[in-house]
């Protein structure tokens, strides 16, 4: 097969009102009359002058000769998502050209194998490209969650005058280590506390990496004057990390948050007392 | 007899891809089973693997399975890298050297977590490091 240059799907495309029409009968059937018929004649007459300009740059739609047809069609996969159409309404949209272009090369008697396989992978391109948008649409808001997920999860409270705890959940990597890092230091200069708790309950393994990432923010706590305690390390997790061969040296750890912060209240001078007479 | 079922194979990519590593051998284990403390220790030496994989190979797989031996069941994991493959496995495999700028635990780490622990590499061929964890 030779090289397509698009001349002949250039030429159906310009063979006139009847592709237009044509287009727009095949495209509303999908649609069940979701859209009116002048909304739908009115998008596919504009996409369709678009991409009769494109065409003068030849078939492939990943040219710079598309990037007005492409913006076209990434504007309408995103504005027909908004207004409730499944991805595969806005594509079948795009692949009804196809039954106009083939029944236009049917009548002018160009139907020649060649050309239908020329336009039908050109309109398959074509409608790729609104999916393809509608995708990356989603991971876009995907990306943006899990960022602020990154955010959520990571806040640093006060549990008494001096003390300040971090609460770690779920995945200790390195981004997460750094926000942790910055918002605890952060935290310990406006509150002007001289305790830090990391709570490490809510984090499912604690490799050498997590570790390693603990005992940076320890170090850093410490540097600003500011004595650091580890909790939450459960029994499991206890015994992995001395599998493991890691030393936590001279850190102190508390298995719970409540052993934590009852050292960190002694060592501010406040000691819990439980009232005579009361259990 | 050893059998084996339920392979399954993940590609080692990024970062997060050492998570989902993380989770599906977590799910095995607790498919067989394990017990909490073997469980962790479990997963803690796949993460350690699969992080090695990513950082010193550049990239390469994880093929968990479940297996099963004289009425006692196991889960293999296997880490496989095309990268530059290990000099000297027993300098590697010293508790506290490293070549990046980690604690030098983690391949160490990882095989005293684990019953069964194999490595096979060879400079420029890559590395493929094999663990068994069974229950008791």
């Amino acid at each position: 097969m030779t090289q397509a240059d698009g001349g002949r799907v250039r030429a159906l495309l310009r063979s006139g009102d009847k592709v237009l029409r044509r287009w727009v009968e095949a495209a509303e059937e999908p649609l069940r009359g979701r859209l009116t018929t002048g909304e739908l004649g009115r998008t596919c007459s504009d996409l369709l002058s678009v991409l009769v300009e494109a065409t003068d740059g030849g078939l492939d739609v990943r040219t710079d000769a598309y990037a007005g047809a492409r913006g076209f069609l990434t504007e309408l996969s995103r504005d027909w998502a908004r207004r409730g159409f499944s991805p595969t309404e806005t594509a079948s949209a795009v692949f009804a050209l196809k039954d106009a272009l083939f029944a236009a090369a049917d009548e002018d008697g160009d139907g020649d194998l060649a050309t239908v396989l020329e336009a039908s992978r050109w309109v398959d391109a074509l409608g790729l490209v609104t999916f393809e948008s509608f995708a990356r649409a989603r991971e876009q808001v995907i990306s943006e969650q899990a960022e602020q997920l990154l955010e959520l999860t990571t806040p640093v409270v006060k549990l008494w005058e001096g003390v300040v705890a971090v609460p770690l959940i779920g995945t200790l990597d390195s981004a997460r280590t750094q926000i942790v890092m910055e918002k605890l230091l952060q935290t310990l200069v406006d509150t002007g506390s001289e305790h830090a708790i990391i709570d490490i309950t809510g984090v499912p393994a604690v490799d050498t990496e997590v570790a390693q990432h603990l005992l940076k923010t320890v170090v850093a706590a410490r540097l600003m004057g500011a004595e650091c305690t580890i909790s939450g390390i459960r029994p499991q997790i206890a015994q992995t990390i001395v599998t493991l061969g890691i030393e936590f040296g001279d850190i102190t750890t508390k298995s719970t948050l409540a052993d934590a912060l009852l050292h960190a209240m002694r060592g501010t001078g406040v000691e819990v007392v439980r009232r005579a007479g009361s259990r | 007899m050893t059998t084996s079922t339920g392979v399954e194979e993940l590609p080692i990519r990024t970062g997060d891809d050492v998570v989902r590593v993380r989770q599906l051998v977590r799910a095995r284990a607790q498919e067989v089973r394990l017990s909490l403390v073997d469980q962790t220790k479990l997963v803690t030496a796949a993460s350690e693997l699969a992080r090695n994989t990513l950082v010193h190979g550049g990239s390469g797989t994880a093929t968990v399975e479940t297996l099963s031996r004289d009425g006692r069941s196991g889960i293999r994991a296997v880490f496989a890298d095309e990268g530059p493959g290990i000099p000297d496995v027993d300098q590697a495999l010293t508790p506290g050297w490293t070549s990046g700028s980690g604690l030098g635990l983690g391949l160490s780490g990882a095989r005293k977590l684990v019953d069964e622990f194999a490595i096979d590499t060879a400079v420029g061929r890559g590395t493929t490091v094999t663990v068994v964890k069974w229950t008791r």
